[in-house]
């Protein structure tokens, strides 16, 4: 019997490879730990060795051809005593071996990784101890023109879902919708476990309340409207056991997800994936503003205590400098509400507040009509709560936009994720001092640089820009934030 | 430069060959080191060899009552010596067969004791070094002594039994399974130690074949694992059959004499009392073979004679896993292939998840036959749940009549709140072949209307177990 060489998995993902370079040609005799041949991953150019001696007999598979499914035949060799002459790739394998060296890996359609265990040609692949793999359908992009890829819930709209009689009962008894919720049994199915972890969630209630009816609840953990199956899985991501087997066993440590880990996911992902965003950067100067923070603070009264009544942050001149911008540019205060735009009279600015496993951001509402001092004290109360995850939903609700300041890490700039369905965010950079040119002459003036995250379908580039140079000229007048 | 796997499994039992093959499916150059036997206890002292006694005791014991079928046998007896030899034959059958399985699949089999010297560590592999063994020739075609590397070691090494303190066995009048399953003479008297599935088997052997036979267990109920129900319907079939049952009592010690041994044995009610028998069995639950296997200089966690792994079969050592009996209880050939599988598909980074326990069932091939899969009814109450218990005798059921089987209970045991089948226990004719059913069940997660929708045959004894929902339920038809 000749020997069979399959073409090898060189990383537990890998599905198929290209066969590079034949380095022995029929014929040649091979020993234990002859390299045959060059393969070419999406990764890596790797060496095949041969694992048995004997004469390379027959070469099945060319050099030169792309996507070689992993355990297909690629070459035979002769063993002791037989004639590499006589010996023929079997029909079967001739034909399964893929003909297409011109259709590159980059002329395929790019479809996602599908994990080992699903290869239609690889039953041996399968875990047969439990599989749980989802079917393909369950990954596959939300067909809805638009929509962002659905997490792969069990159930598509009035399709079936998949469950196991327990898992019906206790969805019932609970009132838990079936269809909101991610299978982790065999081939996607639900079993009680999935309803169980769902009910320990606090969501999936039938019928699921519309996402929009949580705006701005960025950081909020787990609110109930969110299925909190969904919540997990960003779609279209490399699954657990993909990301996984990149590692070795042991070398790291598992954490599992909280709900606000789960949302801050979720969101975000939700923001990159359907807000087009685009960023204009914009250099501030500082030098009036922290002259009159300083004269502002130096006459602060003094509370009971004896402690100054507020100490206001170059932050708090930010916020308020952003209201009022948005009062000057009142189309720029505005977010996208699937059908149409929603316009307001107000300010209200949202605030990421990083706290230990995550962040909030609490929103100022009628930023433009309160006093620095009022800003400055509301942001204190907030910030204290979100740090003790004691905020209200409605506290960290609604919003147009938001600011997130990194200035203190001495950031320079950055561009921030938009928090739906907030129409802006404004990424704010350190303060520092810059030379500038100034009539031809270079001058060392305080700046910093603040980039503002745009929703296109609300906010067009100039209208953006115009924005920030309202922003801009209010940070360097800020005289005009007191009256 | 030694032989480099990508898995190398220490210990050819259920667990370690049944690894061995499904690595070898998954594309990983895979090798399993012996030092006794292909098969393990399992399928040369253990589940299989006794299967084999156990199928003569019950020919016997039908050919002692044919009248009871119209049937006439006259001269009825048995010659020992035969019934051991079938038995061993069978083992002997299999383990051939072990072999072939694994040079089917290209899995090096690797003679001798094996010792890990170090686990893989970054691109370096670990090794193990295997020294020869006196136990028993190697088979055909086995690699020899020497050293081996591997990047992952799997530690199969299964267990033994345990030893009580001054009642140790020696091999001539103290018994562990090992000699009682190779009698030269049938005892005339026998004291089996210890009521769980290997003493039960041997003492409804012993009995079945003439022997006098007392089994002492020291917790209050014989088959402890067993529902209480289930148990004690036995223990009265047993008394019948004339084995003598001591619970709650303790063996405190042993007497050797010229041809028998005396027990001094404690009953719960403090009385002590003496036993003579010619043999004793000490069949008191078994230890992990976890011994000079180097792991403690490898600072591998031990529990109680068990490798501490975490569910997927992984040490707290890196690169080295264990399975089966050495990596704790159930310790059943059935739990050690699974969770072998579980190991190596792991290993492979397929999707696996950890061995439900709860869902494992177990089986006593003892005159009756106990099976059983899931919570008892004592222990689902004291989980805190509202239990609905569902009955069905034998009596009840056509083809047991027919059979001449008359005897034995189908109990189930549900969640009165969700309906999920918590448990299923069962004494009698054939029902180690009938459990099976409602372990699909349960691990389908059905509740109780997928049961009693089902069309269970007519006439077998399966139907007993759509009775015994129905029971549960205020449905039963033939009570």
């Amino acid at each position: 019997m000749p020997i069979n060489v399959l073409m090898p998995a060189l990383s537990p993902t890998m599905e198929k490879g290209n066969l590079a370079k034949w380095l022995k040609k029929e014929g040649d005799a091979v020993k234990s730990g002859d390299v045959l041949a060059e393969i070419e991953t999406d990764k890596a150019t790797m060496e095949v060795e041969a694992v048995d001696e004997g004469v390379l007999a027959k070469i099945v598979v060319p050099e030169g051809t792309a996507d070689v499914p992993v355990n297909d035949l690629i070459a035979l060799i002769a063993g002791e005593g037989e004639d590499p002459g006589t010996i023929q790739a079997p029909a079967a394998a001739g034909a399964k071996s893929p003909e297409a060296p011109k259709e590159g890996p980059k002329d395929a359609p790019k479809e996602p990784p599908k994990a080992e265990t699903v290869r239609a040609d690889g039953d041996a692949q399968m875990s047969y101890a439990r599989s749980n793999e989802a079917p393909d359908a369950a990954k596959a992009v939300n067909p809805a023109a638009g929509q962002p890829s659905a997490p792969p819930a069990s159930g598509g709209e009035g399709g079936r879902v998949f469950s196991s009689p327990l898992a019906r009962r206790l969805a019932k008894m609970e009132g838990i919708d079936l269809s909101a919720i991610q299978g982790s049994g065999p081939h996607g199915r639900v079993i009680a476990r999935d309803v169980t972890e769902a009910k320990a969630h606090g969501g999936a209630k039938a019928p699921a309340a519309p996402a929009q009816q949580a705006p701005a609840a960025e950081a909020a953990p787990a609110p109930k409207a969110a299925p909190p199956a969904a919540a997990a899985a960003p779609a279209q991501g490399m699954t657990t056991e993909q990301v996984k087997a990149m590692f070795e066993p042991g070398s790291y440590e598992e954490i599992t997800l909280d709900g606000m880990r789960k949302t801050i996911a979720k969101r975000l992902v939700e923001s990159k994936q359907t807000v087009p965003h685009f960023y204009l950067a914009l250099d501030v100067e500082l030098d009036a503003l922290l002259a009159l923070r300083e004269q502002v603070n130096a006459g602060a009264g003094k509370d009971k205590d004896g402690k100054p009544a507020f100490k206001l942050s170059v932050n708090d001149f930010v916020i308020k400098a952003l209201a009022l911008a948005l009062q000057r540019v009142p189309n720029a205060n505005a977010v996208w509400a699937g059908d149409r735009v929603l316009k307001f009279k107000h300010s209200d600015v949202g605030v990421a507040v990083a706290i230990e496993g995550g962040l909030f951001t609490p929103v100022i509402r009628k930023a433009e009509q309160k006093t620095l001092s009022t800003i400055s004290a509301e942001m204190k109360d907030l910030a204290g709560r979100a740090r003790s995850r004691k905020l209200k939903p409605e506290e960290y609700s609604g919003g147009s936009t938001a600011v997130s300041n990194l200035g203190m890490f001495g950031i320079k700039n950055f561009q921030a994720v938009i928090n739906p369905p907030h129409g802006t965010i404004l990424a704010v950079g350190a303060g520092e001092a810059r030379i500038v040119a100034k009539g031809g002459q270079p001058a060392v003036v305080q700046a910093m640089t603040v980039t503002l995250s745009v929703d296109h379908r609300v906010v067009d580039g100039a209208l953006g820009a115009e924005l920030l140079q309202a922003f801009k000229g209010l940070i360097e007048n800020p005289m005009g934030m007191l009256v | 430069m030694p032989d480099t796997y990508d898995v190398l499994i220490i210990g050819a039992g259920p667990g370690g060959y049944v690894t061995a093959i499904r690595a070898a499916q998954l594309g990983f150059k895979t090798a399993v080191v012996d030092r006794e036997h292909l098969g393990g206890i399992c399928l040369n002292w253990g589940c299989i060899p006794t299967k084999a006694l156990l199928r003569s005791a019950e020919i016997f014991h039908y050919f002692q009552h044919p009248g009871d079928y119209g049937l006439t046998a006259e001269k009825v007896g048995f010659d020992v010596g035969a019934i051991v030899k079938r038995s061993r034959g069978v083992s002997g059958r299999l383990n051939g067969g072990v072999g072939m399985l694994l040079k089917k699949n290209k899995v090096d089999v690797i003679w001798g004791e094996a010792k890990v010297d170090s686990v893989a560590h970054g691109d370096q592999p670990g090794q193990v070094t295997v020294t020869g063994t006196t136990r028993a020739e190697a088979p055909k075609g086995a690699k020899g002594t020497g050293t081996y590397q591997a990047k992952h070691i799997i530690v199969a090494t299964g267990a033994r039994p345990r030893a009580l303190p001054g009642i140790e066995p020696d091999k001539t009048q103290i018994w562990t399974y090992y000699e009682a399953m190779v009698p030269q003479t049938m005892p005339q008297s026998l004291l089996v130690m210890g009521s769980g599935a290997i003493g039960i088997e041997f003492a409804s052997f012993y009995r079945t074949m003439g022997a006098e036979v007392t089994v002492v267990e020291v917790l209050p109920q014989i088959l402890p694992v067993e529902d209480a129900e289930i148990a004690g319907l036995a223990r009265k079939r047993f008394e019948k059959q004339g084995i003598k049952i001591l619970t709650g009592a303790k063996v405190t010690k042993v007497e050797k004499g010229a041809d028998s041994i005396t027990a001094t044995i404690e009953g719960g009610d403090g009385k002590s009392q003496r036993i003579t028998a010619e043999k004793l069995i000490s069949a008191v639950g078994v230890v992990g073979n976890i011994e000079n296997l180097g792991l403690e200089k490898l600072g591998v966690k031990t529990d109680r004679g068990c490798v501490v792994t975490d569910g997927l079969g992984r040490t707290n050592v890196p690169g080295l896993y264990a399975i089966g009996d050495v990596a704790g209880p159930p310790m059943l050939a059935h739990k050690a292939e699974h969770e072998g599988v579980i190991c190596i598909e792991t290993i492979k980074g397929l999707h696996t998840h950890p061995m439900d326990k709860g869902k494992i069932p177990g089986c006593t091939y003892c005159q009756p036959q106990i099976a059983s899969v899931g919570l008892t009814e004592a222990k689902a109450k004291e989980q805190g749940f509202a239990v609905k218990v569902g009955r069905f005798p034998f009596a009840g059921n056509g083809k047991a009549i027919a059979l001449g089987e008359p005897d034995g209970l189908i109990k189930t045991v549900f969640d009165a709140k969700t309906g999920q089948l918590l448990g299923a226990h069962m004494v009698g004719a054939e029902v180690t072949e009938l459990i099976q059913g409602y372990v699909v069940a349960m691990n389908l997660e059905s509740t109780e209307e997928e049961l009693m929708h089902t069309v269970f045959p007519h006439p077998t004894l399966s139907e007993m177990m759509h009775e015994s929902v129905l029971d549960a339920y205020g449905k039963v038809i033939h009570t």
